[in-house]
């Protein structure tokens, strides 16, 4: 009788409790635990100099033309230096989502260079949780200039640079990401026998969001002590971020007026605020820019 | 319902419990034929159209989910910003972190009733014509809207079709001043779906 009683008052309850769910039909699915994965972390593939975390999505073509400019010591002169300039034409494609590659070609010593870089993990929250990102980037310089000295024999040898990259970066929150790199650059050619033919630097970089079209980039590569000539530094740059719809403007600040790796890293020659020859205050300062725009060639599979 | 399983566990043995079970068995298929018959589905497209003379734009879900209640008409939606696709992966990026800010406010919701549900029969295939009104939350903001549809019975399925309007200014999505004369200031929404039937545990 009890357990009749009991299960009479269970049944009366039931509709009260069925009651209650039609507040919320669709909790009566259950939570469907999904992946999230971080996007977005820069507005671009590059910081400044150097490669971001970021790949170009699959079946986009990137161009990018990138200025550097010659110090801005010297006023309007020059111009703040906007009189000399050195040029970097490139083409970026994402092969998929996670695989990238481009070419391009530098004015300065006619560089032409050609990378892949391929994303490892992805940061991502929920089912699936990775708190970092992780790249992977190989690049290969061609410096194609005329050898100084057409008497000795030069071989084609001489002309290459490799580097090896890794990105490590996380988007902290909506507005900062930092990330880490780890590069090796190896030249086939060094001027004299103290310089390293392989040279290990650590990169860092980030990005603060200013507005959600602009953001503040900022990147730093410290080449380890005794491997290149000591007449070459570090290189910093600072810039900003524009976006504007198709196009991405990065207008930043550096000290390097290379844009390949063997270049900024190994051969960058002025620091931002240095001592000149005969003791003045001087800056290596330079502005440049890297503009990107996009076209869509392979349009996303099964979209309609 | 779920109470009473436990209770059941808890008594004693004996051939109380055989009839205990049967009874409580037939109960519960008894209720569950009385109850509100739910409908549901995982995969229900929503598309989206922003006509310019200047950029067309489009993108789809298909991937939201939707539950119905036919007995009460009552209806809800649920669409992850994120899982909408574009043509143009910038477009697709801008559109999450520009306009939805979809880190922020992740889904688009849908809350409400099926106004004349009564019209509809859902024992008997056919098309019927409704209008759905509730609740609408996109980027964080809640607006009442009443939209037209259609409702059709099929074989142990319900399809739900609906076209309609939204105003990108009533959900405070900002249109910047450059790209004002690409992006349509009412974007033109469209969702299908089928829907199963619900089981219930």
């Amino acid at each position: 009788m009890k357990k009749t009683l009991l299960l009479f008052l269970a049944l009366s309850v039931s509709p009260l409790l069925s009651g209650q769910e039609e507040g919320d039909l669709l909790a009566l699915l259950g939570e469907e635990e999904t992946t999230d994965y971080a996007t977005a972390s820069f507005k671009t593939n590059r910081v400044v100099n150097g490669h971001s975390i970021e790949n170009t999505a699959a079946g986009v073509l990137d161009f990018k033309i990138s200025h550097r400019f010659s110090p801005m010591r010297n006023g309007l002169y020059d111009m703040f230096g906007l009189d000399g300039a050195t040029i970097r034409f490139g083409l970026d494609y994402g092969i998929t989502d996670r695989l990238m590659i481009g070419i391009g070609r530098s004015s300065k010593e006619k560089i032409i260079d050609g990378f892949a870089k391929y994303k490892i993990l992805r940061q991502s929250t929920g089912k699936r949780n990775m708190p970092v990102s992780l790249s992977y980037l190989v690049d290969g310089q061609i410096k194609t200039v005329k050898f100084p000295d057409q008497e000795r024999e030069n071989l084609f040898s001489s002309r290459l640079y490799y580097t090896h990259q890794i990105l490590l970066a996380r988007k902290f929150s909506e507005s900062l990401t930092l990330q880490l790199m780890p590069t090796l650059v190896h030249r086939n050619l060094v001027a004299t026998k103290a310089e390293k033919n392989d040279v290990f630097a650590v990169g860092a970089a980030g990005r603060v969001k200013l507005s959600r079209r602009v953001t503040l980039n900022a990147e730093y590569y410290y080449v380890l002590p005794d491997q290149i000539s000591p007449v070459y530094t570090n290189v910093l740059s600072i810039g900003f971020d524009i976006e504007t719809g198709g196009h991405v403007f990065q207008l930043h600040f550096t000290n390097s007026a290379d844009m390949t790796y063997k270049g900024f890293i190994t051969e960058t020659t002025e620091e931002w605020f240095f001592k000149g020859a005969n003791g003045n205050a001087k800056s290596g300062i330079r502005f440049g820019f890297n503009i990107s725009r996009v076209f869509t060639i392979v349009k996303p599979k099964g979209l309609y | 319902m779920l109470l009473c399983l436990p209770i059941i566990n808890q008594t004693n043995t004996g051939t109380h419990m055989k009839n205990l079970i049967l009874v409580t068995g037939l109960l519960l298929t008894l209720s569950q034929m009385a109850s509100a018959q739910r409908y549901f589905t995982r995969d229900a497209r929503v598309q989206f159209n922003s006509d310019t003379p200047v950029e067309k734009i489009e993108a789809i879900n298909k991937s939201g989910t939707a539950v119905l209640d036919t007995e009460t008409g009552r209806m809800e939606w649920k669409v992850l910003i994120k899982n909408f696709v574009f043509e143009k992966a910038l477009m697709q990026e801008h559109f999450n972190e520009n306009y939805m800010e979809s880190t922020t406010y992740p889904n688009a919701t849908f809350k409400g009733n099926i106004a004349n549900v009564s019209k509809v029969n859902f024992a008997k295939g056919g098309s019927y014509a409704v209008t759905a009104k509730g609740k609408m939350t996109i980027h964080g903001v809640t607006k009442e809207i009443e939209v037209p549809g259609t409702i059709i019975v099929g074989d142990g399925t319900v399809k739900v079709h609906s076209d309609f309007k939204v105003a990108c200014a009533d959900y405070d999505i900002s249109i910047p001043g450059v790209v004002r004369e690409k992006i349509a200031q009412e974007i033109a929404v469209s969702v299908d779906a089928t829907l199963d039937p619900m089981k219930r545990k």
